[in-house]
């Protein structure tokens, strides 16, 4: 065995290295694991509430759409969380892109400077006052921005409308969320673009590329990765976001809307949790509402696992 | 208006004449040429007055100290240079006899038939060898039919072929960096340009694939007009037929000090300043 002719040196041991760099090591790591140790935390407390609801409630509780002692299903807020972020992403994707496509390549730097800046601070609004805002001011628009979209395009299944009732739709709440989106998606989608190295752009620019060529075959893949975790971090809002949603959708459980986003009602678990947990009758339903939130929370994780594995599957070259 | 002043100006029209028909006579010969162009970024003059004529099918060298000037002009002969917010610019750049400048010339135009190879191999990484070289064509919408054809010629062409025919649909990243500069110039041939630019094309890279691109320019210049700036003046004696040196000196724009056959510039510079740089005794 030549291991033991071989004597290796100790290279990685605290004895060879510097002092004051072992101690940083580990009030670094120490910092690293905290992040970890909330996330543990906050999963397991959120799963000793579900595990006595899925006891009693069995899997309906996820499969099932109704909030009705001693009936509770949960279906209809999750599948809700999930088609308000499909409508807000669908909406705030484009214009972030379109934003700060404007703000790296073609905006003056003083025009792009004031606009980064207020685009950050319409990250800072509060989103209880967001939340009135679209009570007060979106709604009665969007309501009519609904009716046309129904007169016009209601051929299609999406924009259908039987009630004839525009208010506490989907398409209102999905609308206030790509607001709230708009500045975290921008702020990463322009970081990123504003990173694409010069000398790919110059190469681009050297085969008579235009603009728009540009961008589709040289920055939009270089920054792929950076463009989708900065939606990825913007669907995380919207996923969570619970106060502004409340003020502008009416929660139904049954019948599901799974579809007719300009159709009175819709669900989202957060929405649900903030509207209940204050009348909960007792501590059981405050322990359903967690059960609630821990299911959020693995819905959020598993669209972001989904994110990653598009971002690593599209587009990678073998080495 | 006396005689005297008659006949000078009657000198004046004929030398201008005589030139104007000298330079007929060289037009068809001459691919490129740079006329009185000087340069501005903001109101910074960096270039002033350089003339400098491309015949076909040569190699020029630009010679000159760092901050001379030399990666500027040669970004003005493709039309780059416009595109740096604040660049301003006087003068003609003529290709094969026509002003590039000229309000009716589509600058994707120019750029496709004057390709451009730069200082950093910069092949783009989310695509293909063969994606690479045929990302001209993509990116400028024009069409081709033979594309394995041009992928074959234009790697040969780069000298490349041999290394990358067995892994063409390999991430370009994975090549060292003399390939990536080598499969740089491939897909600028790609496009089929009549000048190839050349900014300091083998800085980054080891004498061994220096030697390669210097083949590689040799036997290109055959059927292309390639401008190439350098630092190393064994290069530019190596791969030059003609050679111009710049030079800015105490903060005035950068001018053409001298220019002519690569031999005469190297072998015997008439001006002091070249005699000096050449000899390496600055820069």
């Amino acid at each position: 065995m030549s291991s033991t002719e071989t004597e290796f040196r100790d290279l990685q041991s605290a004895a060879t290295s510097h002092r004051g760099d072992r101690v940083f090591n580990r009030i670094i790591t120490a910092a690293a694991f905290t992040a970890l140790i909330v996330l543990a935390g906050i999963t397991i407390f959120l799963g000793f509430q579900a595990v006595p609801v899925l006891q009693t409630q069995g899997i309906d509780f996820l499969t099932t759409s109704i909030w009705d002692p001693p009936n509770y299903g949960i279906w209809g807020m999750l599948y809700g969380s999930l088609l308000l972020s499909i409508i807000a992403l669908v909406i705030a994707v484009p214009t972030s892109l379109l934003l700060s496509v404007f703000m790296v390549f073609l905006a003056p730097n003083s025009v792009a400077k004031v606009l980064t800046n207020l685009v950050d601070l319409m990250a800072a609004i509060p989103s209880v006052i967001l939340g009135l805002w679209a009570f007060y001011v979106l709604s009665p628009v969007s309501e009519q921005w609904q009716a046309l979209l129904n007169q016009y395009l209601g051929w299609i299944p999406i924009f259908q409308n039987s009630s004839g009732n525009f208010s506490g739709t989907p398409f209102t709440a999905g609308f206030i969320l790509a607001i709230m989106m708009i500045p975290i998606v921008t702020s990463v989608t322009r970081e990123v673009l504003g990173r694409t190295p010069p000398e790919l752009i110059n190469a681009a620019e050297a085969l008579g590329c235009s603009m728009w060529t540009m961008l589709r075959y040289v920055a939009l893949p270089y920054g792929r990765g950076g463009l989708v975790g900065g939606v990825m971090l913007g669907l995380g809002r919207a996923l969570g976001e619970t106060i502004a949603v409340f003020f502008v959708l009416k929660i139904v459980f049954d019948p599901v809307n799974y579809y007719n986003i300009i159709e009175s009602g819709g669900g989202s678990v957060a929405t649900l949790i903030v509207s209940k947990f204050g009348e909960a009758s007792g501590p059981y339903e405050t322990q359903l509402l967690l059960a609630a939130g821990f299911f959020l929370f693995m819905g959020t994780l598993l669209v972001n696992v989904v994110a990653n594995l598009i971002v690593n599957r599209t587009g990678r070259l073998k080495s | 208006m006396s005689t005297a002043e008659f006949d000078d100006v009657k000198i004046e029209d004929v030398q201008e004449l005589e030139k104007e028909i000298a330079m007929r006579g060289t037009a068809s010969a001459t691919e490129m040429e740079a006329r009185d162009v000087s340069v501005w970024f903001g109101k910074r003059k960096v270039l002033e007055g350089v003339s400098i004529a491309f015949p076909k099918n040569t190699v020029t060298a630009l010679i000159g100290p760092s901050g001379c000037g030399k990666s500027t002009f040669i970004r003005t002969l493709n039309r780059l240079h416009e595109l740096i917010p604040s660049a301003a610019l006087a003068g003609e750049v003529l290709y094969e006899g026509n002003d590039i400048y000229a309000p009716e010339v589509d600058p994707v135009h120019i750029r496709l038939k004057i390709g451009m190879v730069f200082q950093k191999p910069n092949p783009f990484p989310s695509m293909t060898i063969r994606g690479n070289v045929l990302s001209g064509l993509k990116l400028s919408g024009l069409k081709r039919s033979n594309h394995d054809d041009i992928v074959e010629h234009t790697l040969k062409a780069a000298g490349l072929w041999n290394e990358v025919k067995d892994r063409l649909n390999h991430a370009a990243g994975d090549l060292s960096g003399g390939q990536q500069q080598r499969l740089v110039i491939a897909r600028a041939l790609a496009v089929n340009p009549s000048v190839l630019l050349m900014d300091e094309p083998c800085s980054a890279l080891d004498p061994g694939s220096t030697l390669k691109i210097e083949e590689t320019i040799r036997e290109l210049s055959s059927e292309i007009t390639i401008i190439i700036v350098t630092h190393n003046m064994q290069q530019a004696v190596r791969v030059a037929d003609n050679t111009a040196f710049f030079l800015s000196t105490d903060g005035t724009p950068g001018h053409v000090i001298e220019q002519g056959p690569t031999t005469e510039i190297f072998g015997n510079p008439q001006d002091q300043r070249t005699l000096d740089y050449v000899n390496g005794r600055f820069g």
